[in-house]
């Protein structure tokens, strides 16, 4: 309760401030300063949108919740290794199937290998997998919808497209896609390089279209204001335009689809992985530490249900962060 | 109306013929080899015949179309003689799997009986648990039951079906042997025993994806709810005193219903594509656990033809989705 009420007074004092530092101060451009000293103490921070997106944002408390969790989870697979210094992928072959004990806190698996190490180095590849396949689904999106939207001409047949990716069967595809490439790419880039960079160009390129659409959309409404107009009238080129005065405009649903799209992408990469289509063996993921544990499951339930809390949860959290961004960029629920 | 359905229609054949030939090409490209398996002892003029069998010897366009021709006029015309008892099709060659040397279409139907029951089941209750739940916490919003109800369906919409499948099964199989683990397609319903273990085999499958499912309708339902318990209509259905329960079931439940409808239709096709993953945790071998089979042995007349049935599947749903918005809500003018 104290809290709460702690927040509200600290918000309105935070409002006041904004408020007042905005409303217009007739006299104090025409006398000098009494004490010049004071009125620079006092001067409030300057109010940007994303002060007042991050203002909303800590006021849902879900997301706020989300944020810190996965900011563990991300400190945890990659700071982690540094601290808990076993290699993932060191056999050792009289300590295996171990239960938790203080050498192996979380157990090993059927090889003797640490599973608290495993899980760091798996949680390392599923969260660079969802972050690349995320940046490649979001430029491409964005990319079609800035294009589709700011050009009529590239309108029809950039939507037509879109339309004809929606109607794909994704999942089939893309497990057709790693089957079919995951051979030849593996032997020409190595086994880690190439599945990656096969998953991570699959997954992008089956996810963009939901993104390219509220861009297009977006574009569409933006087109019709002044500014744009104004802009236009000074001459400025066509590129310019699109990154000066167009994609700043239509960040904030783009970085809510790019929220999203991390958490669909890790889940994509590790329902490959529970197929057996993903990484190769010796190359964990959350997904494919799952997978292996699956066959001993009645014995060693925990290596199962491990690697899919952290799938889960980090799912979890990435999708309310998302709920909370999206909460916090729409002007109409801001300030309320 | 009218104009607008047969529009979409004449434009969802190119969309489909290009996904057929996307699929294709995707096969064709690959550098897997159907004759892979064969043992290096047979002499490879042998090897060519088995080819040439397979009806791998010509080129891919030409392939392409047969596979078309097979598709949209042997298929139909087989099951037409089927269920007439005609003759049109003798002589005419059918989708021939690889893997099982029996017609693609044979094996498909024996699989889909499968996935109906344990997806089509499981879509059905995930609908019937999402619309109250959605009603409930968009009208009581911010209550316990509101935020139990969205913290529940964020965690199932997060949990991927593969992870709650198998902690179900440690829980409900292993632990407690509540339930068997394996989805026995060979059972068949004759008396209430048979119909118990039938019962029993498919709580779990069913469970998961129904949870999975709900999770997503869930929220759209009270959305959908919310943003229309707000508009002026609803006050002057209150104003001129219906009883709250005709305002909040009749009035404003028909009309939030229009767009969850829509998204119950278009996630169909999306269902049977994800029930790839839940018929394999629980092994029922239904149209997924065929396509992975397929997949895995290389059989491309199968992976080509069921990968285009799901493709089907979505834009005829998607069709379907369109055309009820349009019948549903009268605000919605195509033409």
């Amino acid at each position: 309760m104290i809290d709460k009420a702690q927040e509200t007074a600290r918000n309105e004092a935070e409002l006041i401030r904004e408020t007042a530092s905005n409303a217009p101060t007739p006299a104090a451009g025409m006398l000098p300063p009494d004490q010049p000293v004071s009125t620079v103490n006092t001067t409030p921070a300057s109010r940007s949108q994303w002060r007042d997106v991050w203002r909303q944002f800590r006021r849902h408390r879900g997301a706020m919740v989300a944020l810190v969790l996965f900011t563990g989870i991300v400190l945890f697979v990659t700071i982690g290794p540094y601290i808990w210094t076993i290699d993932a992928t060191y056999v050792d072959i009289r300590a295996r199937n171990q239960s938790f004990s203080a050498a192996h806190p979380l157990g090993t698996d059927q090889l003797g290998r640490d599973m608290l190490a495993r899980l760091m180095k798996g949680g390392q590849v599923s969260l660079a997998v969802g972050l690349t396949a995320m940046l490649i689904a979001v430029t491409l999106g964005s990319l079609i919808g800035i294009l589709s939207g700011f050009f009529r001409r590239l309108d029809a047949p950039l939507m037509r497209m879109t339309e004809l990716f929606l109607a794909l069967p994704l999942l089939p595809l893309l497990l057709l896609m790693v089957t079919l490439f995951r051979e030849p790419l593996s032997q020409a880039m190595g086994p880690g390089l190439g599945t990656f960079l096969l998953i991570v160009t699959a997954i992008g390129a089956t996810s963009w279209m939901q993104a390219a659409r509220i861009v297009r959309g977006d574009v569409l409404g933006l087109k019709e204001r002044e500014f744009i107009l104004a802009a236009r009238s000074i001459g400025t080129p066509n590129f310019r335009m699109m990154t000066r005065h167009v994609l700043p405009n239509v960040l904030s649903p783009i970085m809510v689809a790019a929220t999203l799209g991390i958490a669909t992408a890790i889940i994509t990469e590790s329902a490959l992985s529970f197929l057996g289509l993903g990484f190769p063996p010796d190359f964990p993921t959350w997904g494919r530490l799952l997978y292996d544990a699956i066959e001993q499951m009645q014995m060693y339930p925990w290596r199962v249900i491990l690697p899919g809390i952290f799938i889960s949860l980090t799912v979890l959290t990435v999708n309310y962060i998302g709920d909370g961004l999206r909460d916090a960029m729409d002007p109409r629920i801001r300030g309320r | 109306m009218l104009t607008y359905a047969v529009r979409r229609i004449m434009l969802a054949i190119p969309t489909l013929l290009f996904i057929s030939l996307v699929i294709f090409l995707l096969l064709e490209l690959s550098p897997g080899d159907p004759l892979g398996d064969v043992p290096l002892t047979v002499p490879p003029e042998v090897k060519e015949k088995m080819r040439e069998a397979l009806g791998l010897g010509q080129a891919w366009y030409i392939r392409y179309v047969l596979w078309l021709k097979q598709f949209f006029w042997v298929e139909p015309l087989h099951w037409f003689d089927q269920v007439f008892g005609t003759d049109f099709s003798r002589g005419a060659q059918r989708i021939i799997s690889f893997q099982s040397r029996s017609p693609v279409f044979d094996v498909i139907a024996e699989r889909i009986p499968q996935t109906l029951k344990v997806v089509g089941f499981s879509y059905l209750v995930g609908v019937l648990i999402a619309i109250p739940i959605g009603i409930i916490s968009a009208y009581r919003q911010y209550s316990w039951f509101d935020q139990l109800g969205t913290f529940v369906s964020m965690v199932g919409f997060s949990m991927p079906t593969f992870f709650t499948g198998v902690v179900f099964i440690i829980v409900f199989a292993v632990n407690l042997q509540w339930f068997p683990s394996i989805y026995d397609t060979t059972l068949k319903v004759t008396d209430w025993n048979s119909f118990l273990q039938q019962v029993r085999q498919m709580a779990m499958p069913v469970t998961v994806l129904a949870l999975y499912n709900a999770a997503q309708i869930s929220r759209f339902m009270r959305a959908s709810m919310l943003d229309n318990l707000g508009q002026d209509y609803v006050r002057t259905a209150r104003a001129k005193g219906l009883s709250e329960r005709t305002v909040v079931l009749k009035h404003v439940l028909r009309n939030s219903l229009i767009p969850v409808v829509t998204v119950i239709a278009l996630g169909l096709p999306a269902v049977f594509g994800g029930a790839i993953i839940t018929e394999q945790v629980f092994k029922v071998n239904g149209l997924g656990q065929l396509l992975i089979s397929a997949i895995h042995s290389n059989d491309i007349p199968m992976v080509l033809t069921l990968t285009f049935i799901f493709a089907i599947l979505i834009v005829v749903f998607t069709l379907i989705a369109d055309i009820l918005y349009g019948i549903l809500d009268p605000r919605i003018r195509y033409d």
